[in-house]
C-alpha cells in the first residue's frame, strides 16, 4: 500500500461564478490536495463546454482536470470539499495508474510478439501445416484431395 | 476520424454459423469472405477498431471518440455491431459510464 496512485479529477464548476472566483477555488483546491500530501501533476482547464443533461438548471459548465499522485487520502478531502462546495456541479475520480500499467503491459506484450514474429512466422506457419496434415492422416487419408 | 457503421444493417446472426456449403470449406482462413454458395450477400468479418489501432486505454474524456458508439438513443453500441473484441467493449463500456457521470456523454437522449 505504500506505492503511489494515480488519480485523474474531473470537476465542473458553475459557469457563473465570476472567473476570478473560480479560479481561486482551483487553487485552493489544488492546495487542499497539496497539503494533504499530494502531488498535483497535471492541473489542465478543460473550458467551457455544454453539459450533456442538465444539472440544476445549469446547461453548461466549466470542466477541470487534475492529475494527482498521492495515497488517497488526499482524495478523500479533495472530494469532501468538493461535495461542500455549492460551485462544483459534479466531480469524478478515476484512478489510472492500475490501467496505466496495464497498458504498459499490454504494449510490451505487442512489442515481444512482433520482435518474435520477425524472424519466427515461417516455423509457426509450418507447425501449424504439419498438424493439419496429421489430422488429415488420422481421418482417413484417402478421402482427402 | 469518422467510423461508419455502414453496416448497421448486418446483425450476423450466423457470424459463425455452420459453413456447409462454401466453397473451399475445408481452410480455416475464408471465414471473412463467403461468397457464392447460396443465402445471404457477402460480409465481411468486423475487426475491432481499437484492436487495428493498438489502443491500450479508451479515455473517458475523449467524447469525440465515444460519440462514435452511442447513436441517437444514447445507448451503447453493442459489440455485435461495432465488431469491438470483448476486452475493448468493456473498456468501451467503462468509458461511457464515467463520461456519462460527468455530463460529457447524455444518460438518454430524447
Amino acid at each position: 500500500m505504500a506505492e503511489k496512485r494515480v488519480y485523474e479529477v474531473v470537476f465542473i464548476i458553475d459557469p457563473d461564478t465570476a472567473e476570478e472566483d473560480a479560479k481561486r477555488l482551483v487553487e485552493s483546491l489544488q492546495q487542499i490536495a497539496i497539503d494533504q500530501g499530494g502531488n498535483v501533476t497535471k492541473n489542465e482547464l478543460m473550458g467551457r463546454r455544454p453539459l450533456a443533461y442538465r444539472i440544476g438548471r445549469k446547461t453548461e459548465g466549466v470542466y477541470i482536470l487534475f492529475e494527482i499522485e498521492g495515497t488517497g487520502k488526499e482524495i478523500a478531502e479533495l472530494e469532501r470539499r468538493m461535495r461542500v462546495n455549492d460551485q462544483v456541479l459534479r466531480y469524478l475520480t478515476v484512478r489510472v495508474d492500475e490501467d496505466r500499467q496495464r497498458a504498459e503491459k499490454f504494449k510490451e506484450k505487442r512489442a515481444r510478439r512482433a520482435s518474435k514474429r520477425g524472424f519466427a512466422a515461417g516455423a509457426g506457419a509450418g507447425a501449424g501445416g504439419a498438424s493439419r496434415g496429421a489430422g488429415g492422416a488420422t481421418a482417413g487419408g484417402d478421402e482427402e484431395d | 476520424m469518422s467510423r461508419n457503421f455502414s453496416n448497421d444493417r448486418e446483425f450476423d446472426m450466423d457470424d459463425d454459423g455452420p459453413r456447409q456449403s462454401g466453397p473451399g470449406g475445408g481452410g480455416g482462413g475464408d471465414r471473412d469472405r463467403r461468397g457464392g454458395g447460396g443465402r445471404g450477400r457477402m460480409r465481411r468479418r468486423k475487426v475491432c477498431r481499437f484492436c487495428l489501432d493498438k489502443v491500450d486505454i479508451i479515455d473517458f474524456k475523449d467524447v469525440k471518440l465515444l460519440q462514435n458508439y452511442i447513436p441517437e438513443r444514447g445507448k451503447v453500441l453493442p459489440r455485435r455491431i461495432s465488431g469491438s473484441c470483448a476486452p475493448h467493449q468493456r473498456m468501451l463500456a467503462e468509458a461511457i459510464k464515467r463520461a456519462r457521470n460527468i455530463a460529457l456523454l447524455p444518460y438518454a437522449a430524447d
